[in-house]
């Protein structure tokens, strides 16, 4: 180290700065969000293959989406994908299933209802503010702007 | 074709909550309601749904389909039940994932323990 001159430390200090990893991250998120994507296709091919409707098709494969995510982050698994994947495990519904169960898992100390069943709505509990509340109003101009009022 | 329909579309929508988490400061949090306001919005202006045709669950299955289910049921209530309809038909479209959610959310989070960050 003491003998290094000046041109060897600039080398030195640039291979510590990180580098930017823009491009792997979206390369990671992109596969990642994909397969979770094309699982759930899967899924929902198959349900359909037993002869379910379409609705109960697209139910379906989102209850056994949610239970799975649910259960890899349970074993701790999912956020192993996340910390990969980022935002391409966090932005299916898989990844809303971790945000619920995270939470509630680490405020387990603080009781069953503050704890436990009021955590798991960090951050599940905007969203379902923010999604009900603007598809109500989503409807209530459908409305207004069909039948005038 | 259809696997690699849904692999592109799921993946780049991804791609882009991505470029947002690394560019701004915004959290993960911050990118799920935005994605999920987006699917409500464009779900309503009839934009979502073409995304849906050609993607299928790569549309689907990120957060802003549930704000493109959300938006489609509560339109599709006002159509046939008129104001009560717009209150109900939102949640009964998406009420399954919710149910479950709660339900599985709830037993994981009892019966596993946080494990360790490293």
């Amino acid at each position: 180290m003491e003998n290094m001159n000046n041109k060897e430390y600039q080398k030195y200090v640039e291979q510590k700065i990180p580098k930017p990893t823009y491009a792997k991250n979206m390369l990671f998120a992109f596969i990642v969000g994909g397969l979770i994507c094309v699982f759930g296709q899967i899924i929902g091919n198959i349900l359909s293959n037993y002869g379910l409707n379409k609705e109960k098709v697209a139910a379906g494969t989102s209850i056994i989406l949610v239970f799975l995510g649910a259960f890899l982050t349970g074993l701790g698994v999912y956020d192993k994908i996340g910390k990969i994947g980022g935002a391409g495990a966090a932005i299916p519904i898989t990844g809303f299933a971790n945000s619920i169960v995270s939470p509630a898992m680490e405020f387990k100390k603080e009781g069953f209802i503050f704890g436990v069943a009021s955590k798991m709505f960090n951050i599940a509990g905007p969203v379902l503010v923010y999604g009900v509340g603007s598809s109500v109003i989503v409807g209530i101009l459908y409305l207004i702007l069909t039948k005038g009022g | 074709m259809e696997y690699l329909k849904v692999f592109v579309v799921g993946g780049l929508l991804c791609v882009i909550g991505q470029i947002i988490l690394d560019t701004t400061k915004l959290t993960p949090a911050h990118i799920l309601l935005t994605f999920l306001i987006s699917g409500v919005v464009l779900g309503a202006i009839g934009l979502y749904e073409p995304l849906v045709k050609f993607g299928e669950a790569g549309a689907t299955v990120p957060i802003s389909g549930f704000g493109y289910a959300l938006s489609k049921g509560a339109i599709e209530g006002a159509k046939s039940n008129g104001i009560i309809g717009v209150f109900v038909g939102g949640l009964k479209a998406t009420a399954g994932g919710i149910s479950a959610a709660i339900l599985f959310g709830y037993i994981m989070a009892i019966v596993s323990e946080p494990k360790t960050k490293s």
